[in-house]
């Protein structure tokens, strides 16, 4: 491990390195703060591999642990990397850009430690989208919630998809029931996630993530709704799209 | 991480898995892990080349359809299969030296369910069968021979140092390194164990009429004692391998009585059904000893096999066991893997522990239990024994599932074990 490292010029301060490095544990804990997306990711990384290795007609059968190789993916607003690790062990050549650099750091050396080669940035979606930067898939996964302008983001994620590449956004819907499990109970009564961590009036209902998508034209193909299962404990594919829900889109 | 790029570095090898120990469960895990796509090193203390070229050395393996099942999954079988005589009936019954057998036995047939009921295999065909295997897996770097200087931990992966100044960097350790396992000391993990009064006397015999695929599972007062079919090998000849269970001091006589005083021995306990009999090669006594891991995983580890449990031979599930493990361990980790998570992380092991501890504990504590009721010589319980096997043998549902117990085809399989891919 010493050598590989000292092949690289050192630009960081070691104790900012360790700093990140517990920072990328929090992030990394699947007891710890990030549990929810912990508990998410197996549905939402097998939905990623199976539609995307479809798509860009690779075999996605039980036999190949590669599905995703060779396909260039952006994961816009990466965290510390739980989605961008994954899609990257199966394949796929991973950049992730987060806007904290804190962020950013932390899911760098979380990566170095587990010998994965992903492209971190901390940038905005509309600064790379600017600056020419394409890809075969963009994944917005529980993000969409939480930019300050909808359109402006999901607009720069679509102009980033090569033509005949998919983009895929995970968010929360705004209804009714969303109100009442994903804020209300995952916050208040479950206390799966820390009061404030959303704001209802900042869900996105389905078709405005199509209207968002659509000046970059991109085409709506599927909409799967993402359910918890209380007696298993795991989140599965669903046809009730009204509290969480993935939104796939194609570019012709 | 390509297994190109390994074989040619000299300092530092990656992988995904590093398993230490080329016995057979370790050499089946990695064959598992190698035929699914997992990039594994496996460290052997053993040279292969003497493994091929060693003569028949007497011990023998049963090996369940289950397992069987799992070693066609990843194409090992067919390497074994010439080396393999199907067990194709059970006779089970109780009985005192010197007399014939009860008249009361319980009876397997292998048409109740349609499959052999398991097979026999010398141990050294079932080696020799995996190195000429596990050269074909091009995910697999086989080091052998090689020692482990020491296999450090840490939160992000494992590293291995290796005796001859290589390491091997990987996301897990698989701990294949028997029962006596540096590693699970090194991890802190304490045992239990016990000893029984008794020793296993092993040996393989020829006798004088063919066995028809029947393996006698007797039990004497001493212990069980063990018939089970070996192929017809040289061609013409009949053999069959024995596990007989006897007092230490007896056992230890028993090795070193003349072969034609040993072959009486057997006859006074298993009776002349298969005719006059001979030891032929070595004959083996080892005590007989039980146990049990408190836990099976520790940070970036997990023990495999006898590292984790050893049992009672009585019902011949030792490497069985060992073999589900395998599979149940295989299945936790290809599923990570599909879903790209890092597959040496708790969540995975916990996994692996909760499947495979509590019914390693059920069959440790049920051969532990048949050894003590079925080890002695007092009359109400022997009358018990016979109506018991007599019992079982008229109830064709109840017979059926101990059946499939032994097959190792009942209980929260792994894919491997019930025969689909993983």
């Amino acid at each position: 491990m010493t050598e590989t490292r000292a092949a690289r010029p050192v630009t960081v301060d070691p104790r900012e390195i360790g700093k990140f490095a517990r920072m990328a544990e929090r992030w990394w804990d699947p007891e710890g703060e990030m549990k929810p997306l912990h508990a998410l990711n197996p549905v939402r990384v097998a939905y990623l591999r199976d539609r995307i290795a479809a798509h860009f007609g690779h075999a996605a059968d039980s036999g190949n642990l590669s599905p995703l190789e060779g396909v260039s993916i952006l994961d816009a607003g990466c965290g510390g990397g739980l989605l961008a690790e994954p899609l990257a062990r199966l394949g796929a050549r991973v950049t992730g850009i987060d806007a904290a650099s804190e962020t950013i750091k932390a899911a760098k050396a979380h990566a170095e430690r587990q010998g994965l080669e992903i492209d971190y940035r901390r940038t905005t979606a509309e600064e790379l989208a600017d600056s020419g930067a394409r890809f075969d898939a963009v994944l917005a996964m529980e993000i969409v919630e939480h930019v300050a302008e909808l359109d402006s983001f999901l607009c720069a994620c679509g102009d980033m998809v090569r033509p005949g590449g998919v983009c895929v956004v995970a968010t929360l819907n705004r209804t009714m029931k969303s109100l009442l499990m994903a804020k209300i109970g995952a916050e208040y009564v479950l206390g799966w996630l820390p009061p404030g961590t959303h704001d209802w009036r900042k869900f996105v209902r389905p078709s405005e993530a199509a209207a968002a998508l659509r000046p970059a034209g991109l085409r709506v193909r599927e909409v799967k709704g993402v359910a918890f299962d209380p007696l298993r404990g795991d989140w599965h594919l669903s046809g009730d799209t009204d509290v969480n829900y993935m939104l796939l889109a194609e570019k012709p | 991480m390509t297994a190109q790029a390994s074989h040619h570095s000299e300092e530092c090898i990656d992988a995904e898995v590093v398993i230490v120990g080329g016995g057979l469960v370790g050499a089946t895990l990695a064959g598992v892990l190698a035929s699914s796509g997992i990039e594994t090193v496996l460290i052997d203390r053993e040279d292969p080349d003497a493994v091929l070229q060693a003569a028949f050395d007497g011990r023998a393996s049963a090996i369940a359809a289950g397992s069987r099942h799992m070693l066609e999954a990843i194409g090992l079988w067919p390497e074994a299969a010439a080396a393999a005589q199907p067990i194709l009936d059970i006779r089970v019954t109780d009985g005192r030296v010197g007399r014939g057998p009860s008249a009361l036995s319980l009876h397997y047939d292998h048409r109740e369910v349609g499959e052999p009921l398991g097979h026999i295999v010398a141990n050294q065909e079932m080696r020799k069968a995996q190195h000429r295997f596990l050269p074909t897996l091009d995910r697999l770097l086989h080091l052998a021979p090689m020692t482990v200087d020491r296999v450090i931990r840490r939160p992000g992966g494992v590293e291995a140092r290796l005796g001859d100044g290589r390491r091997v960097r990987a996301r897990l350790c698989c701990a294949c390194d028997g029962r006596g396992s540096r590693l699970r000391q090194d991890a802190g993990i304490r045992t239990t164990q016990w000893t029984y009064p008794q020793a296993g006397v092993v040996a393989t015999l020829e006798h004088e009429k063919p066995h028809r695929g029947v393996a006698y599972e007797h039990f004497l007062p001493s212990g069980p004692f063990a018939m089970l079919p070996m192929v017809d090998e040289p061609p013409g000849t009949h053999r069959s391998s024995i596990v007989w269970t006897e007092r230490r001091d007896l056992a230890q006589k028993a090795v070193k009585l003349s072969d034609r005083a040993f072959g009486q021995e057997v006859l006074r306990r298993f009776g002349t059904s298969l005719g006059d009999v001979r030891p032929v090669g070595p004959r083996f006594t080892y005590p007989l000893s039980g146990l049990h891991a408190e836990r099976y995983i520790d940070r970036r580890l997990a023990l495999v096999g006898d590292a984790a449990h050893g049992i009672h031979p009585i019902a011949g599930q030792g490497l069985n066991l060992g073999f589900r493990d395998v599979a149940a361990l295989a299945e936790c980790i290809v599923d990570a893997r599909r879903l790209g998570q890092d597959i040496g992380t708790k969540d995975v092991l916990v996994r692996y522990q909760r499947w495979r501890r509590p019914d390693n504990l059920m069959l440790v504590a049920a051969t532990d239990s048949l050894n003590r009721l079925f080890s002695n010589n007092f009359g109400p319980l022997r009358v018990a024994r016979d109506l018991g096997l007599g019992a079982v043998n008229q109830i064709g549902p109840l017979k059926r599932l101990f059946m499939r117990h032994a097959m190792g085809t009942v209980g929260d399989l792994p894919r491997l074990i019930e025969g689909r891919p993983l």
